[in-house]
């Protein structure tokens, strides 16, 4: 910088524009998203009490040296500063059940951001959500702890725990929990997920801020409405209804907070319709089709995989083209 | 109407009567800051010493000078003749004493060959200045009588550019064409670069100057229809015009205020809901479109024959002393009118020809004033700040700004990349560089300056 208490100006130049926004700066939007994740982490700490604390500070930590030791060994420039890493290390943690070992929070926490961003380039060079990278990872290496038996520690006595989670139980037993318990988030599940109410709160916020695009949270929960409707209508005598669809499992944490990362979805507003439309009818699918319960993860990584090609297929029409 | 208007919402709702909505999609809404010269009236700068005259001002080729030095020249004397088509002639703005060629370096980059001269003698100059070129009366009954031919080449001879910053000679644009015909003119009073105010200050200061102006072109070019555009925050100009317009057929067009509205493509868009085809120009459409200040010069030119010699500037921005709108002569150094507006202030980081968002940014004061020079803004350390620059996180900010609806950071990347296939897939040629993406982007990318990279590496090889 320039020394302003000189006697004389000192003025420099620069290409325009030579002014800027100062509105938004991507450090700005990674606090956004942490503010937004506020409801989502104070109810999950309240009903998980320190499991989810446990849970929270493992994953952050392990981002946050992940990104060290990463970007060090590639000797790139370290920029803990754009709170990126924190913002993978909340949103992986809030993932996980309460009741997965240690081990589980810190290799998943590595392989996100080590694998999952470092490798590709950085921040803004991924192709695939990084947290969601490292719970898969952990999801196949460490099948019992992730599968539905491994949200359930009786011994914990914390009551939730005792329980299966909303959606094993639906696919086990085919009873459905009440809505309020959704909504407030009184079941077993993912750290994050269990409580509706929070995520939207949050959700909302991001969306409000333009930190998240609307587009995206909209498109997939038109579809999964739409989808649900229509697994409803085909089977009547089905306890699990679309509004559980929408309440239930990881759907609004992943549609407002995890789907909406940026850097791994479209860039236009036609392509984050599609890219939104896109997860909803994959979560649907696998919801109702395959062996796992819920389906937002591989949603999510597919969709991302596909991002570069939603791209090149919306380039805007430019004004005055045809 | 208007009254409402200025109640309700004065930078929100369009005005008047006119076929389009009044605004255009995206666009950024940057701090408009006008207020700082808003309300300075034009001063009369006194002649300078000596004056610059760069032999190319405007878009097109070069002018040839017609005088060698220690010839004695005359104020409004032809001194250098633009022989092509696309070049506008060059003419002195005082009395004096040519000197020695210089070579002088405009804030655009160019390095041009340039016409000095030493002022000597009697000078035309304060109100007597003024009223030669901007007040009254205008005797709109006779324009009807003229031959549209003699309009465009009274405006040919007398050397007359776009003011509003790209200098394009004006006898082409309201040359009529049998293969385009022209029906609406637009007179472009938006304004909408922030800081500046001389477009501004004209329409208030010399309202009958514009109205006469935009009858003479719109005659020239056989437009039935005239429109003068001008963004919703400058409510006084509409007030200065409304009555004098009116009476002479011309409609105004209050469009709403937002960043870029003074592009002529938008302004096309916004006026009479037409879309330029990408490539084209305003004549595809049926439209020709020209600044407020070029139609005063227009006038002047016509119905005075006095040519091209001075141009209103205005000179702000929070590291000038005085910010301040002035008749100056084409020619004056940068030096001189900052002097005049008291100096730099010592915050001042940046001296930029133009506005903050397409302006060109110089260090040297011995750089002349030309035709195009729309302003000098001044900002400080504190104006300039800008976001720390970081990776691009593909938010979309770009794309939501961008008014030509370009994906700013693909072309940016593919810039960077030099991949000038698929730069040209993303329009790279249709950018403007309104520097509206650059504004808003939170990684703090040059998103224009590697878009510009771009445009010009795709140039050179289609030269090939």
């Amino acid at each position: 910088m320039t020394d302003t208490s000189n006697k004389n100006p000192v003025v420099s130049v620069a290409p325009s524009p030579h002014v800027f926004s100062m509105e938004m700066t991507v450090p700005v939007m990674m606090r956004d998203v942490l503010i937004a994740l506020v409801p989502v982490v104070a109810t999950a700490i309240y009903f998980f009490r320190w499991y989810a604390l446990r849970q929270l500070i493992i994953c952050v930590l392990f981002c946050l040296a992940a990104e060290v030791v990463f970007t060090r060994m590639r000797r790139r420039s370290l920029s803990l500063g754009d709170l990126s890493a924190v913002v993978t290390g909340v949103i992986l943690g809030l993932s996980l059940p309460a009741t997965a070992p240690w081990y589980v929070g810190v290799i998943s926490a590595v392989v996100a951001v080590g694998i999952g961003k470092i490798v590709f380039g950085g921040l803004g060079m991924n192709i695939f959500n990084p947290a969601m990278v490292g719970r898969a990872f952990v999801m196949i290496a460490f099948a019992g702890s992730m599968a539905a038996s491994g949200y359930i520690d009786a011994t914990s006595g914390i009551d939730m725990l005792s329980q299966a989670t909303p959606l094993s139980a639906f696919k086990q037993f085919g009873t459905a929990v009440p809505l309020s318990s959704l909504l407030w988030g009184t079941t077993n599940g993912s750290l994050g997920e269990t409580s509706a109410l929070a995520c939207l709160l949050g959700g909302i916020y991001l969306c409000v801020r333009r930190v998240a695009a609307w587009q995206i949270p909209a498109g997939i929960l038109a579809t999964v409405t739409v989808v649900g409707a229509v697994a409803n209508l085909v089977n009547l005598h089905s306890q699990w209804t679309v509004v559980h669809h929408l309440l239930g499992g990881a759907l609004l944490l992943g549609a407002f907070f995890i789907a909406t990362d940026p850097v791994t979805s479209p860039v236009t507003a036609a392509g984050k319709w599609i890219f939104g439309i896109g997860i909803g009818a994959l979560v649907m699918l696998l919801r109702l089709f395959s062996g796992y319960p819920e389906g937002v993860m591989f949603a999510v990584l597919l969709m991302n995989a596909l991002t570069p090609l939603i791209n090149r297929w919306t380039i805007p029409r430019p004004f005055g083209g045809v | 109407m208007l009254k409402f208007l200025k109640k309700s919402s004065p930078s929100g709702t369009p005005g008047g009567s006119f076929p389009g909505p009044g605004t255009f999609a995206h666009g950024v809404h940057p701090p408009q800051q006008k207020e700082l010269s808003s309300d300075a009236a034009i001063e009369i700068v006194p002649p300078p010493d000596k004056v610059i005259l760069p032999l190319l001002q405007h878009v097109g080729g070069p002018c040839t000078p017609l005088v060698k030095p220690r010839q004695k020249v005359t104020f409004g004397e032809m001194i250098g003749k633009g022989d092509t088509l696309i070049s506008a002639s060059l003419h002195a703005p005082v009395n004096g004493v040519i000197q020695k060629m210089a070579v002088t370096t405009l804030p655009n980059g160019r390095h041009l060959q340039a016409i000095v001269i030493r002022s000597e003698g009697d000078q035309l100059s304060g109100q007597q200045l003024w009223d030669r070129m901007f007040a009254g009366p205008w005797p709109e009954k006779t324009y009807q009588c003229l031959d549209p031919a003699k309009i465009t080449d009274a405006v040919h001879a007398a050397g007359i550019v776009g003011l509003g910053g790209a200098a394009f000679p004006t006898h082409v644009k309201i040359a009529p064409s049998d293969k385009k015909p022209i029906h609406t003119l637009i007179v472009n009073g938006c304004e909408c670069e922030p800081y500046l105010t001389t477009d501004y200050r004209v329409m208030v200061e010399a309202a009958d100057a514009v109205v006469a102006g935009t009858l003479l072109a719109a005659r020239a070019v056989g437009a039935d229809k005239t429109y003068i555009g001008i963004e919703s925050n400058k409510l006084e100009a509409v007030d200065a015009l409304r009555r004098r317009a009116a009476g002479a057929g011309v409609k105004l067009a209050v469009v709403r205020t937002k960043y870029p509205q003074g592009s002529e493509k938008h302004l096309i868009k916004a006026v009479l809901n037409r879309e330029v085809p990408l490539g084209g120009l305003p004549a595809d459409v049926g439209v020709a479109i020209t600044n407020v200040a070029t139609v005063t010069a227009v006038a002047r030119s016509v119905m005075r024959g006095i040519p091209l010699t001075h141009r209103v500037i205005s000179v702000t921005g929070g590291g000038i002393v005085q910010p301040k709108n002035l008749l100056v002569p084409i020619g004056i150094t940068m030096g001189e009118v900052i002097r005049y507006c008291g100096g730099l202030r010592k915050t001042a980081a940046r001296m930029i020809a133009g506005g903050p968002m397409m302006g060109f940014p110089f260090t040297n004061l011995q750089t002349p004033v030309t035709k195009g020079t729309s302003g000098i803004t001044i900002l400080t350390h504190e104006e300039i700040r800008r976001v720390d620059q970081r990776a691009c996180i593909r938010c979309g900010r770009c794309v939501d700004a961008c008014p030509m609806k370009l994906v700013p950071t693909k072309l940016a990347v593919a810039s960077r990349f030099r991949d000038l296939n698929l730069a040209r897939k993303y329009n790279i040629m249709a950018c403007f560089e309104c520097g509206s993406c650059a504004y808003v982007c939170p990684a703090g990318l040059q998103l224009v300056q590697h878009i510009r990279m771009g445009k010009a590496l795709l140039a050179a090889e289609m030269k090939k």
